[in-house]
């Protein structure tokens, strides 16, 4: 364990990266209208300042020595009730840093870009507001230095992600997606608490550095229900499988909160999860294997989806769902494959951000039509549009020298170290994500022109294009230059732990495989949308086709096994309570209506008779007092 | 003379007026039944006071005579006001308080 420095210089401003959007976020949404006119460009100063700082920080830790790199900051003690002591402490380490250059830098350039694809929407001013709170809340996640304050991230991330999801409030299916992804990742944080509850019980206090210190003294069987509900916790924010219904419905939000928190952000909080309790996943081996199986099938699950959807913003869904696939089995080969796992999220968190914002800007051209059977030939039109969305494309398929291929080929190489069979999933996963990127440029793109009538292509202004090619840019560069020359893996090795392994097969086997079978998925892809013509009516297609357009009836599945038992659970005690329990009350009352209408024919109006009452009342009072007399 | 005598006269006296109360239509006999239950209690009392040596008895029989004088007068009041609105001194006639 390293030891913890303290924040002095410019490490001092560790809270103000989290408070500056936070900040932001509370001027925007308290203050209301009377900041409509200066709001959106509060959102990107706040933002952009905390990525300052950020750069700052990182480059004051490159200068220092790998064991004195973490830098904590404790503001004061936040929870302390007799054993149990949290404060609102922050860690600054490799790992932390990182993320939050990601986060923060990424967010500036979509933050900007929101400013002209939101140009024209009323409610832009609460838009950023939105966002600086998610920006906020995901700092407030990474940077946390205990798991209950990570927790307090984590929920502030999914609100947020609520919140952007269902925007545009008037539409029906946008406020439903929002509830969707809201529950299901509820069901995640349940795994969550659970794992910090079984923490506190186990080693007496929430903080990672008392957490990981002592965490060889609990038992096995402890350490992997720990590493299970925090799976299960990553499963629900990650859009992993079992929990990956929302993310398709969350493309409901708008396209800046796709790009942000749906590609490059809040969806690897799950992966962030397992990465910092690398401790807790090295010393409990089954949890880590339920964490390469649960990466595995998200992978190819999410490839086969992807490849289905006709659109845009779908099929990029399913393959952000795929390639986090890769980094949860990378986080769960162990020390073999965190630090890939990570760097994998650093280039697609660049390269998703740009495909997505690309697609936004496709849509933004085409009357914000998603459609992309409705696509086609427009590279003529928006150039830069089409320049860096194959400059993203050729990342995520993984084609050297972009950033993708030397991430995804790092994880690739990290799964035939530990398995044979896992690493021959992972380069059949590369080939179906080959098949479907080339699928959605073809359609895009190339092929011929399907417009709808009064649709007239354009490049998107400035505003849009130029996050568009600094991201560009960063997926051709960045793998490179993390490999290389800023030697990602020893930068992280400190925080997660570095291995490596014999590998069975020769590494030139794995990767001309990788490549090549890439190639021939995009030749496929080529052969079924370049040569023959796209259909406008999206045809039958197979049965593994229409299953892969139903999600794989992941929908289905969610409601035979949750949705219909709730709401038969919700009908059964609807009936108990208007049947059973208004029953009885409403029994009760009748019964002493009944009651009181027979009583109430004593009153006859006859005095006599009250008259008798009185005197027969009067005999039973006297003869009572003779018996007490007498006895 | 056994004050015990006077008692049982007490009684007698009281469970007539009782019955007459509870037998008779005419609210002018139903008074005069209450006023011979009030005097059959004034008998016991002397009575007791007798049997007993002290006056106190005899001191409640006063209170008790201008008691049933105040009450024959409201009573009586009452009777000549229902006579007068519904030509009845019937005890069994006025019966709108029912349910």
């Amino acid at each position: 364990m390293t030891d913890v420095m303290p924040a002095e210089g410019i490490f001092s401003l560790i809270w103000v990266i989290i408070a500056l959007p936070f900040a932001g976020a509370a001027i925007l949404l308290l203050l209301g209208r009377r900041t409509n006119a200066w709001g959106p460009y509060l959102g990107i100063v706040t933002v952009a300042g905390s990525a300052a700082l950020a750069i700052l920080m990182a480059v004051a830790m490159f200068g220092r020595a790998a064991e004195s790199r973490t830098v904590g900051q404790d503001l004061y003690t936040w929870v302390l009730v007799d054993r149990f002591q949290v404060h609102m402490a922050f860690q600054l380490d490799q790992l932390s840093i990182t993320f939050v250059l990601l986060i923060t830098v990424v967010g500036t350039l979509i933050h900007v870009y929101s400013l002209g694809y939101m140009a024209h929407d009323e409610n832009r001013r609460k838009f950023f507001g939105y966002l600086n709170l998610f920006v906020g809340a995901m700092l407030l996640l990474v940077l946390a230095n205990n798991y209950l304050l990570l927790y307090v991230g984590w929920e502030g991330v999914g609100l947020a992600s609520y919140l952007l999801i269902g925007f545009w409030q008037h539409k029906p299916s946008a406020a439903a997606a929002a509830k969707k992804a809201f529950v299901i990742n509820r069901v995640g944080d349940v795994g969550l608490s659970l794992a910090i509850m079984l923490i506190f019980v186990t080693v007496g206090s929430v903080s990672f550095h008392d957490v990981f210190g002592t965490v060889d003294k609990a038992n096995q069987g402890t350490l992997t229900a720990i590493g299970l509900l925090l799976l299960l916790a990553a499963c629900g924010k990650s859009a992993q499988f079992p929990l990956q219904a929302w993310l398709l419905d969350a493309m409901e939000g708008p396209t800046p909160v796709s790009a942000l928190i749906h590609a490059a952000t809040m969806v690897t909080a799950g992966v962030y999860l397992i990465a910092r309790s690398n401790v807790i996943f090295d010393h409990a081996p089954t949890a880590a294997l339920v964490v390469v199986i649960v990466g595995c099938i998200t992978m190819l699950m999410g490839a086969v989806i992807g490849s289905a959807k006709d659109d845009i913003k779908k099929s990029l869904a399913g393959s952000t769902m795929s390639q986090i696939g890769y980094m949860i089995l990378a986080v769960g080969l162990g020390p073999v494959g965190y630090v890939f796992g990570i760097f994998h999220l650093l280039t697609h968190g660049v390269f998703k951000a740009g495909l997505f914002l690309g697609a936004g800007s496709v849509m933004h051209g085409m009357h914000d039509n998603v459609n992309m059977r409705r696509y086609g030939a427009l590279r003529a039109f928006m150039v830069i549009t089409f320049v860096t969305f194959v400059a993203c494309t050729l990342s995520i398929m993984g084609i050297p020298p972009f950033s993708g291929f030397w991430s995804k080929d790092s994880i690739i190489h990290a799964a035939f170290e530990q398995n044979a069979f896992v690493g021959a999933l992972t380069i059949l996963a590369a080939g179906i994500t080959g098949f479907y990127m080339t699928r959605m440029v073809i359609m895009t793109f190339f092929s011929k022109a399907r417009w709808e009538d009064d649709v007239h292509p354009h490049e998107s202004p400035k505003v849009m294009t130029i996050p568009l090619i600094i991201l560009g840019i960063g997926a051709l560069a960045q793998g490179f230059l993390m490999l290389y020359w800023g030697d990602i893996v020893s930068w992280l090795e400190p925080v997660v732990g570095y291995q490596e392994k014999e590998v069975p097969i020769p590494e030139v086997l794995i990767l001309s495989l990788s490549i090549g079978v890439v190639l021939v998925g995009a030749a496929i892809a080529i052969l079924m949308y370049q040569r023959r013509p796209v259909p406008v009516e999206a045809p039958h297609g197979s049965w593994l086709t229409r299953a892969a357009r139903e999600e794989l009836y992941g929908n289905t599945v969610n409601d035979v096994l949750v949705v219909e038992p709730s709401l038969q659970l919700t009908a059964a005690t609807t009936w108990f309570d208007t049947k059973a329990i208004d029953g009885i009350v409403g029994s009760l009352a009748s019964f002493t209506g009944a009651l009181s209408g027979r009583m109430r024919r004593y009153q006859s109006g006859f005095a006599r008779s009250y008259a008798l009452s009185m005197v027969g009342g009067a005999i039973i009072v006297v003869l009572a007092l003779i018996l007490v007399r007498l006895s | 003379m056994n004050p015990a005598n006077y008692i049982v006269l007490s009684a007698i006296l009281f469970s007539i007026g009782a019955i007459g109360v509870l037998v008779r239509r005419n609210a002018i006999i139903v008074f005069m039944s209450v006023e011979l239950m009030l005097n059959a209690a004034n008998l016991a009392f002397v009575a007791f006071a007798r049997m007993n040596g002290s006056l106190d008895g005899q001191v409640v029989a006063f209170f008790v005579m201008v008691v049933a004088a105040s009450e024959v007068v409201v009573g009586l009041a009452l009777i000549v006001t229902v006579f007068r609105t519904r030509r009845s001194a019937s005890v069994d006639e006025p019966n709108l308080l029912k349910y």
